[in-house]
């Protein structure tokens, strides 16, 4: 067993107990349902739109060279620098450098994914630099020192007392047990730092290759400022986030938004296309797009998986999946956690390490059924355990199935196991549940049920027998 | 060879295994496809946003009731600029940023109170401190509750988020039905030479952050006004 999955176990032990913790999932994804089923009823159609939105972005991922290249010549076109990273090193040797050259003190950052993928800020803060996470939700798990909870929702498992103390410890706030207030201790503490940074540094949702243009989601207007006040501006990206063209969003941001917050769209969905332009009257002097691989051109490699680059990052198979809303975020320690992280882990990160994720699932489909561009996820979960124990298999696991084979295959045999399990089963309860129990495994947290004292066998030759003798 | 050469060149190595097609199972071909239909009426499955002048102003204020924008449909220009006065003097403005177009000009004028210009580079903590960012917009959708703002027709990237409150002066022309006309106007507008930012801005700044606790003015403008006429 990898260390990833006991680690994964322990945690998943320790969590799952914790009525707390589930008390609040349940309360946060109780609110997210009722407004995404909501927004859903207002699509005339919403089944079509996910089949329109899948044969988008298949478009955009099966001719991805062509499109990336669209993309990229067409942003230089605008005087913005366009850098290819294959790995994680580069990108943040890049945006480091980037950084170091404009001798800055302090970088404001909104919530990207991509950058928590590459460990962005401690490579930025190992350089010597502040940085700042502007999203309201990431601002807390930043000062907190923890990864985000969840994709869309970071701060998702704390409660406004949680979020009170650590701006009362950190920030020297009052207490208040106001989300609002809260809201304002933070968008005060964040205004200077927007007008002091010199560097802004964002993520983006989508990439459009028609008019060279990335398309970046929020709420808050956090991502909004980060683009417009420092004179420097960085954008990290997949190179997986491509569509073909400006009108695919009048179907993506109503997509994206329902599925990911139950929203109509988001508050505010912006275009940039290059730096400050000649005429305009703000806006960076430069804007780098940083363009990450990072594995995705190995998944991009497998046909059967390569759906798993259609994900647009809702979250909304994270919301739905009962393995998700059980553990929690954090358990999975991975970036994307939840069924698509599941599915892409294992690729970016190694199979044999990670395929406990693939493991640990119901497979009750919620994902794949919930899902607007529509992966298919669980069928993607079965592939990857498939292909591990294609690639590794388990001695153990397979001796053991042979042993059964050869046993259900003789009736004799199969009669005289029965016999030995009906005797000894009264002395399992002896050493049920402990280490001693050779089924602990099983036993630890389920029932055992008794063997039957007739199997249906002898009681169809006993039933046979007496009706003959009538 | 540069990264970009080997990237791409990983790319199409990969995509010469073809993949099947979204909606492919068991070896059943999907239906026919739904891209590449011509726009809006062949796209019944999304949201509708109205097909005459009065039922698309019906949906931008039922939408606007939902995201807490404050929608005001003046009969006429007389009407919408005694309504911003009115405005002014309730939350009691003392300077507004603004920029140089048709339409914040004659808001401004009327308003009669100290302005900053955005025109020719400003300060940024001038900016943070007027009371109101006021401009034009290009589009507003019904279908959403939207309007597009960009960095060249509503005075750059700032105003419309820095300051506390938004407030957009707009004809009713143009309002359209959804977002693919929204973004077909767009196009035809900039074609070739398109601003460096274009936000297409719902209702004011918002965040649930915080036990899923909606909470307006998260970072950007805590009020969102849009003057109709």
């Amino acid at each position: 067993m990898s260390s990833e999955s006991q680690e994964f176990l322990q945690q998943a032990e320790v969590i799952t107990k914790d009525l707390r913790h589930r008390g609040l999932i349940q309360t946060a994804l109780r609110k997210y349902e009722v407004a995404r089923d909501k927004r859903k009823s207002a699509f005339g159609d919403w089944q079509s739109s996910r089949q329109a939105a899948a044969e988008t972005k298949w478009e955009a991922i099966n001719h991805l060279d062509k499109y990336l290249t669209e993309f990229a010549d067409k942003l230089e076109a605008r005087g913005t620098k366009v850098h290819w990273c294959s790995t994680p090193d580069q990108a943040r040797d890049i945006i480091v450098k980037i950084i170091a050259d404009k001798k800055a003190r302090c970088v404001i950052k909104s919530k990207a994914m991509t950058a928590e993928e590459i460990h962005l800020n401690a490579a930025m803060e190992k350089a010597g630099f502040e940085v700042v996470e502007s999203d309201l939700g990431e601002y807390i798990v930043q000062l907190r020192k923890e990864p985000p909870y969840h994709i869309v929702f970071p701060a998702m498992h704390l409660t406004r007392d949680d979020i009170s103390d650590l701006f009362q410890k950190e920030l020297g706030s009052a207490p208040t047990r106001e989300p609002e207030e809260l809201t304002m201790i933070a968008r005060r503490a964040l205004r200077k730092k927007y007008i002091q940074a010199d560097v802004g540094i964002t993520g983006a949702n989508f990439a459009i290759a028609e008019t060279g243009m990335i398309s970046l989601t929020e709420n808050e207007g956090n991502a909004r400022l980060t683009a417009a006040l420092p004179k420097t501006m960085i954008t990290l990206l997949g190179i997986e986030k491509i569509l073909p063209k400006m009108e695919d969003l009048a179907l993506f941001l109503p997509m994206l938004a329902t599925a990911g917050a139950g929203q109509t769209v988001t508050g505010y969905n912006t275009l940039y296309g290059g730096p400050k332009q000649p005429g305009e009257v703000d806006g960076p002097e430069e804007w780098h797009v940083v363009l990450l691989d990072n594995q995705r051109s190995i998944l991009l490699a497998d046909p059967e998986q390569r759906d798993s680059l259609h994900c647009i990052r809702c979250g909304a198979c994270l919301n739905v999946c009962p393995i998700f809303r059980n553990v929690g975020g954090h358990t999975y320690g991975t970036t994307y956690s939840g069924p698509i992280g599941s599915v892409i882990t294992p690729h970016l990160r190694g199979l044999q390490s990670w395929k406990h994720l693939s493991s640990s699932s119901s497979l009750c489909g919620a994902c794949t059924e919930t899902c607007p561009v529509k992966i298919d996820l669980h069928h993607h979960l079965l592939q990857n355990r498939r292909n591990a124990s294609q690639e590794e298999p388990n001695a153990m696991e397979q001796t053991a199935y042979k042993a059964f084979g050869f046993v259900a295959n003789r009736p004799g045999m199969w009669q005289v196991g029965k016999e030995l399990a009906r005797m000894f089963q009264p002395l399992h309860k002896f050493v049920l549940g402990t280490k001693l129990d050779p089924a602990r495994a099983w036993t630890a947290t389920r029932d055992v049920q008794p063997v039957a004292k007739e199997s249906f066998k002898e009681w169809w030759q006993k039933h046979k027998a007496e009706k003959q003798a009538k | 060879m540069t990264e970009r050469e080997k990237i791409l060149g990983r790319i199409r190595e990969a995509l010469t295994v073809p993949a099947p097609r979204p909606g492919t199972h068991g070896g059943h071909e999907p239906a026919a496809t739904l891209v590449g239909r011509p726009v809006h009426s062949a796209k019944p499955w999304l949201p509708d946003g109205g097909e005459t002048p009065e039922a698309q102003i019906a949906y931008f204020r039922a939408a606007s009731l939902d995201l807490k924008t404050d929608f005001r449909d003046a009969p006429d220009e007389g009407t919408a600029m005694a309504i911003l006065k009115e405005i002014a003097q309730a939350e009691g403005w003392k300077k507004i940023a603004t920029h140089r177009s048709e339409l914040t000009d004659k808001a401004a004028a009327a308003l009669g109170l100290p302005i900053l210009h955005v025109e020719g580079g400003y300060d940024k903590n001038e900016m943070e401190a007027c009371d109101v960012g006021i401009t034009e917009c290009d589009v507003l959708v019904a279908q959403t509750g939207s309007l597009i703002v960009t960095s060249r027709s509503s005075g750059g990237r700032a105003l419309s988020v820095l300051p506390p409150h938004h407030v957009v002066i707009a004809r009713r022309e143009q309002l359209v039905r959804d977002l693919t006309a929204a973004f077909a106007l767009i196009q035809q507008k900039y074609e070739g030479n398109y601003p460096s930012m274009i936000s297409l801005v719902t209702g004011p700044s918002r965040t649930g952050d915080i036990e899923r606790i909606l909470v307006l003015g998260a970072h950007g403008p805590k009020k969102l006004t849009v003057i109709l006429w």
